[in-house]
């Protein structure tokens, strides 16, 4: 566990580059003309570090994130994803975008396959062997905590289990980096607390580089070494904030001062975007 | 009562058509309907005992249902292929959409002549007459459920780098066979009526010519014994083709009803 809490501690610095965003700029062509949806975004986040991308809708905190998924392209400036540029000659690098788990809002499983096919569904794309991907498949529903429900339909699972098998997915094949875009912001307040602690221990498990999309202050402030504050029209980096709490957090944290203040830091910087 | 609710359609059936037939058999006792007209239900099943007996109907009715379903087959085929090319290549489906809409705005039936100029008298006729009614509703519920894949679905396959075959097995094919269902439900009923009255109109063989002979003999209760098995047997591949919808989509929501509570 040392190594993790010198994560927390700042010791990130030393380590290698895995993301960097630089000079990315975003537009979109809509009929009632071009929105200017990111501008100037230059961040480089380190191996195993905890990012938390947090601001108001419309500051384009989504946007970002799917550019660092390959989903989208920057109408300027560079991705790099484990020093690898993201897009070449208009085409992805297939080994950056292996190293990119996503999940997303929705749990987005197919509802024609059960729980441990949705799973296995990035590995059998890979070709992998049918017991290889049973196996893993398997191990990855204990990770996530929905043992015993692997032969289950995807709708017969609560949003809370599909969001965990969801992450399973992004998991199976051993990305270098999880891109969360508001992965419980669907759920329930008491999952979403829950949610959120087994995200921390499956993070500190597997020593992965995590950046989170979030609209909740408590939640970034739970969640993350750096909180990236963006502010909107168009979407910039307003702060940068470290959070440099012990891990494993648990939610006594929340009701702590240091915890409060920084909440409430946030939240001023927030309003003052209006 | 719990049992009377339980076993309602088992009970209620039954008892519906029992007064169907009350009520046939009267309204002719009563209002001494010529038989030329309306043939009385014992009649009918007198005539269709007749039929059944009759061992020339085997193959009457082993004719039309061959053409109906060889029909259905090639439209099941040509549907699925040309409704999954065009959802897949959206500039063809723009180019080609006049023409489409066109050529599902004909009146089909009137074609029918046509095909049988073209293809004879023999059964390859009806099975294009069968085919070309069972295509449409089979390739535009194929080309809807290929356009109506969601959203969050794709992203999923990008974010994996799936190619394009990939991507069609394992997302745009399963996602759209509830669709491709729907048309085939609509497909199998057309493919039966093209069959039939491809029959009607020219050769002398199937359940449509055997309507039509009794017809001309005047032979009404033998009509209504026709009319009445056609719809058996339309009946039949109806439920079969609703039957392959829990086989082949178990997962979706017109099949799973309430099977399992949902988990915790």
């Amino acid at each position: 566990m040392n190594s993790q809490i010198d994560v927390a501690e700042g010791a990130a610095a030393t380590r290698p580059t895995e993301i960097e965003f630089s000079g990315i700029e975003k537009r979109f062509e809509t009929a009632e003309g071009t929105v200017h949806a990111l501008q100037d975004i230059n961040l480089s986040f380190a191996r195993g570090e905890f990012i938390v991308l947090l601001g108001p809708s419309g500051c384009g905190k989504t946007t970002l994130l799917r550019i660092a998924a390959g989903l989208l392209r920057p109408s300027n400036g560079r991705v790099l994803i484990g020093g690898r540029d993201l897009w070449q000659n208009d085409q992805r690098d297939n080994k950056a975008v292996q190293e990119l788990g996503v999940v997303f809002q929705e749990a987005n499983l197919m509802p024609w396959y059960n729980i441990e096919q949705n799973i296995a569904l990035p590995l059998k794309l890979r070709g992998a062997s049918k017991q290889d991907r049973l196996q893993r498949a398997h191990e990855l529903c204990k990770l996530v905590g929905i043992s015993g429900f692997e032969r289950r339909w995807p709708r017969e699972l609560s949003g809370g289990m599909r969001q965990r098998a969801a992450i399973a997915r992004a998991l199976s094949y051993d990305p270098e980096i999880l891109l969360m875009d508001e992965p419980f912001g669907a759920l329930d307040a008491m999952t979403r607390d829950q949610m959120n602690i087994e995200i921390q221990r499956i993070w500190m498990q597997s020593e992965r580089t995590v950046l989170f999309v979030t609209h909740s202050i408590s939640e970034a402030v739970f969640l993350a070494d750096r909180i990236i504050l963006l502010s909107p029209r168009p979407g910039r980096v307003h702060s940068i904030t470290d959070v440099s709490f012990e891990r494993p957090r648990d939610m006594r944290l929340q009701t702590t001062l240091e915890f409060q203040s920084i909440v409430r830091d946030l939240r001023e910087e927030l309003e003052e975007m209006g | 009562m719990k049992f009377v609710r339980r076993n309602a359609v088992w009970i209620a059936n039954p008892l519906i058509l029992a007064v169907f037939f009350l009520i046939w058999h009267y309204y002719i006792v009563i209002f001494d309907v010529s038989k030329f007209i309306l043939p009385s239900p014992v009649a009918v099943f007198g005539g269709l005992w007749e039929l059944l007996t009759d061992p020339g109907t085997f193959r009457h009715a082993s004719i039309t249902v061959y053409e109906a379903l060889a029909g259905f087959a090639i439209a099941s085929v040509t549907g699925i292929l040309t409704g999954a090319v065009l959802g897949k290549v959206p500039w063809l489906e723009r180019t080609l959409n006049t023409y489409i809409v066109a050529a599902q705005v004909v009146p089909k039936i009137a074609l029918i002549p046509l095909f049988i100029l073209w293809f004879g008298f023999g059964p390859e006729s009806k099975i294009v007459i069968a085919a070309v009614l069972a295509f449409f509703p089979i390739f535009t519920n194929t080309l809807f459920g290929i356009k109506s894949v969601d959203l969050g679905h794709r992203d999923v396959m990008t974010s994996l780098n799936a190619s394009r075959t990939q991507t069609f097995w394992t997302l745009e094919f399963p996602s759209s066979l509830p669709a491709i269902l729907t048309g085939m439900e609509v497909g199998i009923v057309l493919a039966t009526i093209g069959a039939v009255v491809g029959e009607y109109l020219g050769g002398n063989v199937g359940l449509g010519h055997l309507a039509v002979a009794t017809l001309n003999a005047y032979e009404v209760d033998s009509l209504f014994a026709v009319i009445a098995l056609l719809t058996f047997l339309g009946f039949v591949m109806y439920l079969a083709v609703i039957g392959a919808r829990r086989v082949i989509v178990p997962w979706h929501e017109s099949v799973m009803v309430e099977k399992r509570p949902p988990a915790a």
